[in-house]
């Protein structure tokens, strides 16, 4: 048995053990083909594609944190309250005061990991579960929203600032442009074209390393069939936006942070020892790891990112209102558990949140040009959620 | 008193790979009250599930005699029924309802799902009475010690009409005063005319109560002596506890002892939940390099305590003492620390302490010396690989590859990732507890050819054991611990099980 490091697995073998990656996948493209069919081509059109991506930005962000909080073992049910405080925050020493958003930002995102330690340390040194402390957290931050915007909407917001959530990257590759009629920003095409490329050449070299290294390789069709299709729906979204106004801002910043976190959850010492802590708390104590420590900096690190989700929140809707927010924690969570995150801690993928994201935002902006109501759109969320639950428990208990 | 009221002819239990029972015959006449001794693992506790419905009848071979009539248990309650009970080690009481509450806890004096308090109370008021426990019915169980904890348990036994009551190391968490009282219970209802089954390892205890003894060993009955043909003393019941043949299960090896590695000076600790209770007093051992140490000693006696304590504090609290490596104290007060200074504890429980059963080996392997495989705090997957590759050709670990989950590996080879985790910590000194529970024989040689290898290279190995003949198959050395002592030191000359459960013995009864 030892000898048979090399063998590969059967096509069957690794499509089963993967199934829950491909389905997410799978499943995304079957409900965006869906919608697009169903809206008669509305879905795709730039404008959308570019609403799609504003809507949805700020969940994607805080799945992200949201992910390595359940991976952890816990949940934090206070993010939308969050989103709503340091709106507000930002919106006072803006608007009221009128600082320049170049320490206003900063300064918002320092605050927010500040309420995420507040947070964290009931967790991580008192032992409170997550569950109760980020209720409390919802409320209290909720109170202090109220308190601190003293019950009025504070707006609008200087041009600048507001160009952080709604502006478009410029056109910097407008020389090179070859029909201009048709595309108005080429380098949202140019950049997602290279982008693929560049997944591609990586994806063929680690294939190699991994060879020379006797790492087990997903087939070769798979990996082609995988590419093949991100290829073709990056490109497809990369060309249409290109005919609009290009990349929003935020689109920017929501990639580099997803990249960030794959890569932190994939490839360092700190995502690892969240998974095993996840995975095994009393294990990953008895192993050297400072869980109290852990756990802390993923409620910081959540705070960040809300605060972030809220500054972008409120320069989208050019106000600060204290009902910001309310029932994002629930997107949010959601997304992480579509994604195929374990609610007992130690499973999940940031791919599979932001995809989970994305399948939320696709049926919530595709039901809304249909024109069905708030009762039908939740109700169908509510059940697709069950339904992804329920496939990975399937699956489980099969396997 | 010629009445035969339970008698179980030759069973047979088997559970995957290991003959827990092997033709037992177990005879207990009415009214006596009757000991059931026998080494960890000797077959006690299991005997005692089959004849209570927890193993259900056509789980195990052989018959059960009760009452003249043969009988088949298919759950607890059918043998509660017809007045058998037994009770656990483990007290099976919810801390949070009260005595009475516990007592009829599902048997409630109930018309149409409405409980009769007032009957209930006084009912719960004439079993305490019975049992000679001062305490009021509505007290939560919480606010009790473990001794009335126990007076409780027996009282929910007498509600059900017991008839033979069977006692699984009832003294085990008791103080001495607490014993006696219970001990004097059993005479009590000996008189009455109810029969019992006690389950103990303390054998000065059953010497003072018991009217015969059976004596288990491997999963056999040796004998059945009586206690009022002849005396009998304790160390005539050691001799039938342990009486065995060594076999050549030990692979053997060549000591290269050297300097001290570990010393670890007047070791005091309190226990980790009774705060205000000393658990481990005034410990002192060392370890030397090369050298395989063992600590034995019964259940409950401190092995694992004291083993998890020096462990960067991971049990107990107020600990006082001193610990050095090399002649040079060290700091061990996290486990990153005591990991520093060169320390490794392989836990007894693998499943819950040692692996993140659902993350595969390679990840299990590099978990506590991730620093090594990465740099500025990101993995490199390409060293990675290989550590845990090496790691899993050098102990044999079987697996279809190093991204095997670990759930779905044997003990054995799931023993073989705790170890290798350890082993890529390079530490100076292995703490081992246990490494072969529950693994079978062959893995079992291999783990101890691993143990005398890491001895060779140099390393300390100190291994805590309830398996005798594995300790003196080993070690070179081994330290008896008893009651949160270490209560002798014996060479490998000296040591034998007479003398180790000897030492465990006298100990006992000094207290």
């Amino acid at each position: 048995m030892v000898t048979e490091t090399k063998t590969t697995q059967s096509v069957g073998d690794y499509l089963r053990a993967n199934i829950r990656e491909y389905g997410l996948l799978v499943a995304l493209v079957v409900i965006m083909v869906f919608f697009q069919v169903v809206t008669g081509g509305v879905l795709f059109r730039p404008v959308n594609i570019t609403n799609l991506i504003l809507q949805n930005s700020f969940i994607v962000i805080m799945a992200l944190g949201m992910l390595l909080i359940i991976v952890a073992g816990h949940i934090d049910l206070s993010v939308g309250s969050i989103v709503a405080f340091t709106g507000g925050l930002s919106a006072i020493m803006l608007v009221k005061w009128g600082i320049h958003y170049s320490i206003v930002v900063p300064v918002c995102l320092v605050l927010g990991g500040l309420v995420g330690a507040a947070q964290g340390y009931w967790v991580a040194y008192q032992k409170i579960p997550a569950f109760i402390v980020t209720l409390a957290g919802m409320l209290v931050f909720r109170g202090l929203t109220y308190l601190i915007l003293q019950n009025r909407p504070i707006g609008p917001f200087p041009k600048d600032f507001q160009s952080l959530s709604t502006g478009f990257i410029p056109d910097f590759l407008y020389f090179l442009n070859p029909a201009p009629g048709v595309i108005t920003n080429f380098a949202a095409l140019a950049v997602v074209v290279v982008l693929v490329a560049l997944a591609f050449y990586y994806g063929l070299k680690n294939r190699k390393e991994n060879e020379k290294h006797g790492t087990e390789n997903e087939p070769f069709g798979f990996f082609i069939a995988q590419m093949g299709i991100i290829a073709v729906v990056a490109i497809f979204l990369g060309f249409q936006l290109s005919t609009y106004k290009g990349f929003p801002n935020v689109l920017v910043v929501m990639a580099l942070l997803i990249a960030l976190y794959t890569f932190i959850t994939t490839r360092s010492t700190v995502g690892r020892r969240i998974y095993a802590m996840g995975g095994n708390e009393k294990a990953a104590k008895l192993s050297g790891i400072n869980t109290e420590r852990l756990t802390f900096y993923t409620f910081v690190n959540m705070g960040v990112l809300a605060a972030l989700a809220g500054m972008i929140i409120a320069a989208r809707l050019n106000s600060a209102t204290p009902k910001a927010g309310v029932g994002f924690e629930l997107d949010v969570i959601a997304a992480c558990f579509i994604g195929g995150a374990s609610a007992s801690g130690g499973v999940g993928k940031i791919t599979g949140a932001v995809i989970g994201a994305f399948i939320m935002g696709v049926m919530n902006n595709g039901m809304s040009i249909m024109g069905l109501g708030i009762d039908y759109q939740q109700l169908v969320k509510g059940l697709v959620l069950l339904a992804a639950v329920f496939f990975d428990v399937y699956n489980k208990n099969k396997g | 008193m010629d009445n035969i009221i339970l008698e179980m002819r030759s069973i047979t239990k088997t559970f995957p790979g290991v003959k827990a029972l092997d033709n037992v015959s177990f005879k207990v006449r009415e009214g006596e009250i009757h000991a059931l001794v026998g080494e960890n693992g000797a077959g006690k506790s299991t005997l005692m599930k089959v004849l209570s419905g927890v193993y259900p009848a056509g789980t195990y071979e052989g018959e059960i005699h009760y009452d003249g009539e043969l009988r088949q248990f298919s759950t607890i309650s059918d043998s509660e029924h017809i007045g058998i009970i037994i009770i656990h080690q483990e007290l099976a009481l919810v801390p949070l309802l009260s005595i009475a509450e516990n007592i009829f806890l599902g048997n409630e004096i109930a018309t149409n799902g409405v409980i009769n308090w007032k009957e209930t109370f006084a009912r719960t008021q004439e079993l305490l009475k019975k049992v000679g426990l001062n305490e009021a019915p509505p007290t939560l169980i919480t606010d009790i010690g473990v001794g009335k904890q126990q007076l409780v348990e027996i009282a929910k036994a007498l509600s059900k009409k017991v008839r033979l009551l069977i006692l699984d190391e009832p003294t085990a968490s008791l103080n001495e005063t607490d014993s006696d009282a219970l001990l004097k219970l059993l005479m009590e209802f000996r008189k009455q005319g109810m029969t019992s089954i006690i389950i103990s390892h303390k054998l000065n205890e059953i010497k003072k109560v018991a009217d015969k003894i059976t004596i288990l060993r491997d999963g056999g009955t040796v004998e059945t002596l009586d206690c009022h043909h002849e005396d009998i003393s304790e160390d005539r019941i050691i001799k039938g506890m342990v009486g065995r043949d060594m076999e050549d299960r030990y692979p053997p090896r060549e000591p290269k002892i050297g300097e001290t590695l570990l010393e670890v000076k007047n070791w005091n600790v309190f226990h980790q939940q009774h705060r205000d209770r000393q658990f481990l007093h005034d410990i002192n051992f060392n370890v030397r390099a090369g050298e395989v140490v063992g600590i034995a000693g019964l259940m409950g006696a401190g092995r694992t305590e004291t083993a998890m304590s020096i462990f960067g504090r991971s049990w107990g609290h107020k600990i006082t003492g001193d610990v050095s490596i090399r002649g040079k104290q060290v700091d061990v007060s996290t486990i990153p620390k005591a990991i520093d200074a060169g320390l490794a504890y392989v836990t007894e429980d693998r499943k819950h302490l040692g692996l993140v059963l659902i993350d595969n080996i390679l990840h299990n392997t590099t978990l506590s010396n991730l620093e090594a495989v990465s740099s500025a705090g990101v993995i490199n997957d390409h060293e990675e690989r290989k550590v845990a590759s090496d790691y899993r050709q050098k102990l044999r670990i079987r697996s279809h590859s190093i991204y095997q989950e670990t759930v779905n590996l044997s003990g054995g080879n799931q023993q073989k990732v705790v170890l290798s985790k350890w082993l890529f910590t390079n530490p100076e000194v292995l703490i081992l507890d246990e490494p072969t529970r529950g693994i079978d024989v062959g893995a079992k040689y291999e783990i101890y050819t691993i143990i005398n290898q890491l001895a060779a290279e140099g390393k300390g190995i100190l291994m805590i054991s309830s398996e005798m003949p594995e300790l003196l198959g080993t070690c070179d050395r081994i330290y008896v611990m008893n009651e949160g002592r270490i209560v002798a030191e014996l060479s490998k000359a000296e040591a034998s099980q007479e003398s180790i459960m000897r030492a465990i013995m006298r100990s006992g009864e000094k207290h």
